[in-house]
């Protein structure tokens, strides 16, 4: 180390992560928006009033991970959770952290309406395509073509159907103020998956309605990837099926660059 | 007042400020009701998308602290056994009704009391119980509704209230216990309310570990439920002490059976009803004693025979057991049960039939 | 051999790193190895070059590493 000169740290764990080492694979976008999300809330002066619902999926044991209040939630069920929590303690912060099989297969019917309902509630939605947990079936988000073990040899839209836009689905809803598509796959994407975030908690602040964030991220282990080469696959295939960007702002908020 | 609403007027008077449901026959009067009633309170009143739903926002609103409520019949509470299991293992409190109707599968939409084994065996999986009470009567919906709100959080269960298609809809004068003074319950101190002063908290009832971590979870709430079973069994004998053949029965079916009890005293016939309160924890030592010494005893439920398990388990072969039910939300008159309780003093096999122990 | 000035440098928890490898590739000075030896989970962790040589460029202290890193074990400090 230079003697001369003094550092100051410009970059440390957020305090609403836990200093717990995570179970999530080498390369795992779980990690990295967990700790985009920590951020947030720390920047927002959020984690004291934060009550969060986990999915069931690879982050079920989020709880073990992010520094704030959290509940269980049956599969899917975590938007209707969050309604009953959201509407008994309005002044508190309400999120809910979800991968595609919780949001977009079996709580289709409760994202929807919670989006729906307009719940004051910020969603941040983690789409990598395939069920991580149970090894690597078939998500409604895997895109055609992409092999998984329940789709063997790869999605085929006649027998399987067609990977579903859930994003698009509750956009429609006019409840829903905010809902944009990121990824967890460049410098870039990670910084603008950041800002996203944090102007789906801002909706939440100014009461305007329901909000989501969807994050493509990479699952090294069920793709059969390196990290280096998930996040390529991202770039290069899945934004094809599920192309970043906005997918409805009714905020009314600038967008800072 | 009407039995539905009568159950909506006691959550709100109890404390309940939060209720999800999804419209269901018999019991649509009850969330229409509290669509309106549950708003003058301050609480908060959603329709859920489905049955499913509302359970799930009744856990989240319970996860937060509230005393929350939902219900349904039979085959939306079918719907619901998924969240009532988590809410078990979770240990958060709630209150469920069920107002029963024909089974199963859609069924009819007629009074039927077949839903006991869904109730006091759980539907829901895992080692669990919640506590089930039956009221018998638009009083005792009343009463019980504060009651289960009590045992909820006392215990940190889900409790599951147990009316019927015909309790739901008929009118009786309703005496109300007062409001209750939502700062005068004890403070959750498990309860989610954002971490500020303290460490975060997480409720869960996923116990992945190791080291036997959901082996004593599940040790721990049996202790819980052996204390309810030890403290909360609540039942009513009617003329029993001296009596030569009694009646087992809850809900609708027992206030049939103490008609045809009262006219059977008349004509000289020494008749006793044995009505259990709690079906969950079922009041089996009471029962027993009341067995011993009347000898028969007369199992009447609206099913074809659920409750009579129970009885069986309780009395074994210190009575005889006589069974006689209906399923499909066929409803006797009190003369029907009169004749069975002649066909089981007889012991002719005419009306119901002997039960081999 | 002539010290550079290095304006940033990162702390590696190596026992939190399980080897993903993204911080090495988004390191716009290459300052970011694969190290040869195993931490206690079993993986290779990321080593951080410290002292370029000549003709490197140094640590900027731009923490794109630690940005990437899914496992949060990187630290970044600059220069003030």
């Amino acid at each position: 180390m230079n003697a001369e000169l003094a550092y100051k740290k410009v970059f440390g764990r957020p305090e609403s992560l836990k200093d717990a080492h995570t179970h999530y694979c080498p390369g795992c976008g779980h990690s990295i928006a967990h700790r985009l999300v920590a951020e947030c809330l720390d920047e927002l002066g959020l984690r004291e009033k934060t009550i969060g619902v986990p999915p069931v999926g690879c982050a079920v044991l989020a709880y073990n991970y992010f520094n704030f209040d959290m509940v269980e939630a049956p599969h899917g069920r975590a938007l209707a959770v969050a309604t009953g929590i959201k509407r008994v303690e309005p002044d508190k912060f309400v999120l809910t952290y979800q991968g595609d099989g919780d949001l977009a297969a079996i709580g289709t019917a409760e994202t929807i309406h919670a989006a729906n309902r307009g719940e004051e509630i910020s969603t941040i939605f983690i789409n990598n395509a395939i069920y991580g947990m149970t090894g690597g079936q078939m998500a409604p988000t895997t895109l055609v073509g992409q092999d998984a073990t329940t789709s063997p040899g790869g999605r085929v839209p006649k027998l399987h159907g067609r990977p579903i836009d859930i994003s698009r689905m509750i956009a429609i809803c006019e409840g829903t103020v905010y809902v944009e598509r990121c990824a967890i796959s460049s410098i870039k994407n990670i910084r603008r998956a950041k800002k996203a975030i944090k102007k789906s908690f801002q909706c939440q602040l100014d009461g305007l309605g329901f909000s989501m964030v969807e994050l493509l991220s990479p699952c090294p282990t069920n793709w059969k990837l390196t990290p280096k080469d998930a996040w390529a696959w991202i770039n290069d295939v899945m934004v094809k099926t599920y192309p970043l960007g906005v997918i409805k702002d009714s905020t009314g908020y600038e967008d800072k660059k | 007042m009407r039995g539905s609403h009568v159950v909506g007027e006691a959550a709100v008077r109890a404390g309940c400020r939060f209720y999800a449901g999804y419209p269901i026959t018999p019991q649509n009067e009850l969330p229409e009701y509290l669509s309106a009633r549950m708003l003058d309170v301050g609480g908060t009143f959603i329709q859920g998308e489905s049955e499913i739903a509302s359970i799930n926002m009744v856990l989240g609103a319970a996860a937060a602290g509230a005393r929350a409520m939902t219900s349904s019949s039979s085959p939306g509470i079918a719907l619901k056994q998924e969240g009532i299991s988590y809410m078990a293992g979770q240990e958060l409190p709630a209150v469920v009704i069920n107002m029963m109707r024909g089974g199963p599968g859609l069924g009819n939409i007629a009074a039927s009391a077949a839903d006991y084994f869904q109730a006091t065996r759980g539907g829901g999986n895992g080692d669990y119980r919640t506590p089930v009470l039956a009221p018998a009567g638009c009083q005792e919906l009343a009463e019980l509704t504060f009651v289960a709100f009590d045992l909820a959080d006392k215990y940190r269960t889900p409790v599951m209230l147990l009316g019927d298609g015909l309790m739901g809809q008929v009118m009786e004068p309703v005496v109300f216990p007062d409001f209750i003074d939502l700062e005068s319950l004890p403070k959750k101190e498990w309860a989610l309310t954002g971490c500020k002063g303290r460490e975060a908290r997480a409720i869960f009832s996923m116990y992945l570990g190791q080291k036997g971590e959901l082996y004593y979870h599940n040790l721990n709430l049996q202790e819980k439920y052996d204390r309810i079973t030890a403290s909360e069994q609540r039942w009513e004998t009617v003329m029993t002490e001296d009596a030569e053949l009694v009646v087992i029965a809850y809900g609708t079916a027992a206030r049939i059976a103490e008609s045809a009890i009262e006219e059977l005293r008349e004509e000289g016939m020494r008749a006793g009803l044995f009505r259990p309160i709690t079906l969950w924890p079922f009041p089996v030592a009471p029962l027993r004693q009341v067995a011993k010494k009347c000898h028969k005893v007369a199992v009447f439920e609206l099913s074809l025979g659920q409750m009579l398990e129970d009885v069986i388990l309780s009395v074994g072969e210190r009575a005889e057991i006589y069974f006689y039910g209906l399923p499909g939300g066929i409803i006797p008159t009190p003369a029907d049960v009169a004749e069975f309780i002649h066909s089981s003093q007889k012991a002719d096999g005419k009306v119901g039939r002997r039960i081999e122990v | 051999m002539a010290e550079q000035k290095v304006k940033g440098k990162i702390v590696i928890d190596t026992e939190r790193c399980k080897g993903c490898g993204l911080c090495v590739e988004v390191c716009p000075n290459q300052r970011i190895e694969i190290a040869d030896t195993l931490n206690k989970k079993g993986y290779y962790p990321g080593r951080f070059k410290e002292n370029p040589k000549k003709g490197e460029k140094g640590c900027t202290g731009c923490a794109q590493c630690a940005l990437v890193c899914p496992e949060v074990a990187i630290e970044v400090y600059r220069a003030k």
